[in-house]
């Protein structure tokens, strides 16, 4: 079958899921694409000199360097990891090449009951510059599924990565993913994360290791909680090497749901930055959120600090908007998207755009 | 045009305005003097409806309209503004969505913008790390694109420094000779009325109207005797009509 026949066989309403995690199936604006159906690959292809797409399987089995990848973060950091996976993806940005238009990865969940297991493996060579946009998503057939995605990244020296994950599941879907990113000397990884829609449970604690001098990374997560959702999303960053910087914002807002909003910074080594930011608001009467700030340091001359505010819209907020002639509730749908603004994601203008529409539609449906 | 008819009001159940009556007519121009704590700012938050405001007794009158009891949103259709003392931080906000929605014109809201330095402020969320004159021009910008009939200010000159009141101070003035609009301004230091052209100033103290004169002779005797001797003075009027 060839790959056009096999995305038309998607049904319109797997496919318009599909889209809202911000696949663009014309890849008019897009340097490649890849999408697993369950464990099956659909298609994956690259439109760009100096970017390679494929499924993880064929990687490793043609390419001893990417089997060379296969598990190293795990090893490095001494914890172990699940090898029953299937499927997954391999992207690779080669040797100074910047990749103009955004790569684009989905994961697509659509057997009812199938537990979705996958490994990716993500290489930004050095000097190279890339932004990826990948979606996970669950069909409304999929109930009862589960997700579990490994990925490691190797950010190397003088590298950039802007990876965006954006998650579209349905109630009843599990969800864990498991990432660890190793970042050289004067690189920058950016991680964001966005989670609009309803999900039974996600526990995700991503991991970037700075080993080498002036490494940067932020990590970014705007969450949407509905009523019986519990999302334990946080971030964590070892700050190996000196002048390494991280920052991890996180927006939570509950609409009735459960946020944990963990972040951990280390400073293992002088003259670090951290900062750690976490707000959440909780709209309806009832909702919970938790914020768990944790840092830490072995020297002294570092600079670690964090923020948190959690709670009700403060009213003099509401109160001067009305002043303004908004009502109540334009007001509050208008602090709560100004709260998830996607400015903070470091994004390209037109892919800024394209997620900002994507969380309009959901936040319209959801207050 | 508003007429406050002998209202008094409770704030998280403490009574501070005690029988207060105020008329503003259309195109005038009203200060109100009074010291710290005197309820001068309780008065423009009642006017305006904010929450934990009761009115006890008394009313409101916006032309025929009785307003109080309205949400603030329907007094701002109604043709009521207000220009903060403190104006809040709204994360995520921009200064940009605020005058587009009080104002369809595009050009106005270029003009205004740079009358008033506020061209680079469009994008920003607002008040976020404004200074002090920028949080007043700011305001003055807001209303201005409002529009509304009368004017509620409440110490526009606090904050900022002297060249932010005149240049401030000019415009307001241009405004209101311009659109013949109603105005109800709360000053403490003055600055303002070497701009506009007030004719009436009242004085409130403790929670009630204490006298109704012109507003540079009260400022002057305020001045020179401070607000005790006020309180002293024969001259008080019954009502501040």
């Amino acid at each position: 079958m060839t790959e056009h026949n096999r995305q038309d066989n998607l049904e319109g309403r797997d496919r318009d899921t599909i889209v809202s995690t911000g696949m663009d199936f014309s890849e008019k604006d897009r340097s490649g694409s890849f999408l697993q159906q369950d464990s099956g690959l659909m298609f994956a292809r690259s439109l760009s000199d100096g970017l390679e797409i494929m499924e993880i399987k064929e990687a490793l089995e043609k390419d001893p360097e990417a089997a060379g990848y296969f598990g190293a973060n795990f090893r490095s950091t001494g914890r172990d990891f699940d090898r029953e996976t299937e499927g997954g993806y391999f992207i690779r940005v080669k040797r100074g090449h910047t990749i103009e238009f955004p790569v684009q990865a989905c994961l697509f969940l659509k057997q009812q009951g199938f537990r979705q297991k996958v490994h990716n493996l993500i290489v930004v060579e050095e000097g190279a510059k890339a932004y990826i946009i990948t979606g996970c998503s669950a069909s409304h057939s999929a109930s009862e599924g589960m997700h579990m995605g490994i990925s490691e990244f190797f950010v190397h020296n003088g590298a950039y990565l802007n990876f965006t994950m954006i998650h579209s599941w349905q109630e009843s879907v599990s969800v864990k993913p498991v990432s660890i990113a190793s970042v050289g000397e004067e690189a920058v990884f950016i991680s964001n994360y966005v989670c609009m829609k309803p999900v039974r449970d996600i526990t995700m604690y991503p991991t970037a290791l700075l080993h080498g001098r002036k490494a940067r990374t932020s990590f970014n997560s705007i969450i949407l909680s509905h009523p019986g959702s519990l999302q334990d999303v946080g971030s964590r960053v070892a700050l190996q090497a000196e002048e390494t910087q991280a920052e991890i914002i996180s927006r939570a807002v509950s609409l009735g749901g459960k946020v944990v909003a963990r972040g951990h910074i280390k400073a293992a080594a002088r003259n670090v930055k951290g900062h750690l930011e976490c707000r959440g608001l909780i709209l309806p009467e009832q909702g919970s959120i938790y914020a768990i700030p944790e840092m830490e340091t072995d020297y002294r001359d570092v600079d670690l600090s964090h923020e948190a505010a959690i709670g009700r819209i403060n009213k003099d907020e509401i109160e001067y908007l009305r002043c303004r002639g908004f009502s109540p509730q334009e007001a509050q749908s208008l602090i709560v998207r100004g709260f998830m603004d996607v400015g903070v994601l470091g994004l390209p203008d037109k892919l800024k755009a394209e997620i900002e529409e994507l969380e309009n539609g959901t936040l319209k449906a959801g207050l | 045009m508003l007429e406050v008819k002998n209202i008094s009001v409770e704030v998280s159940g403490r009574l501070i305005l005690q029988g207060v009556d105020m008329h503003i007519r259309k195109g005038e121009v009203v200060v109100l003097f009074g010291p710290n704590g005197s309820g001068k700012s309780t008065l423009l938050k009642t006017i305006m409806g904010f929450e934990g405001y009761k009115v006890i007794s008394g009313e409101i009158l916006l032309g025929e309209t009785r307003i109080d009891g309205l949400p603030v949103e329907e007094r701002v259709k109604l043709g009521l503004g207000l220009m903060y003392q403190h104006p809040p931080q709204v994360r995520g906000v921009k200064l940009a969505q605020i005058a587009g929605r009080l104002n369809g014109n595009a050009g106005l809201i270029k003009e205004m913008s740079e009358r008033l330095s506020l061209s680079s402020h469009l994008s920003r969320d607002i008040n976020m790390g404004f200074s002090g004159g920028e949080m007043k021009r700011s305001e003055l910008f807001q209303l201005i694109l409002q529009d509304p009939g009368l004017l509620l200010l409440d110490e526009p000159e606090s904050g900022v420094d002297l060249e932010n009141i005149s240049v401030m101070g000019k415009v307001l003035d241009g405004y209101l000779k311009e659109e013949g609009k109603s105005a109800l301004i709360i000053t403490h230091t003055g600055y303002i009325l070497d701009y506009i052209n007030a004719r009436k100033g009242c004085v409130m103290i403790d929670g009630k109207m204490w006298c109704v004169g012109r507003p540079k002779e009260i400022f002057e005797n305020i001045r020179e005797r401070g607000y005790d001797k006020c309180m002293g003075c024969d001259d008080r009027a019954q009502s501040a009509r």
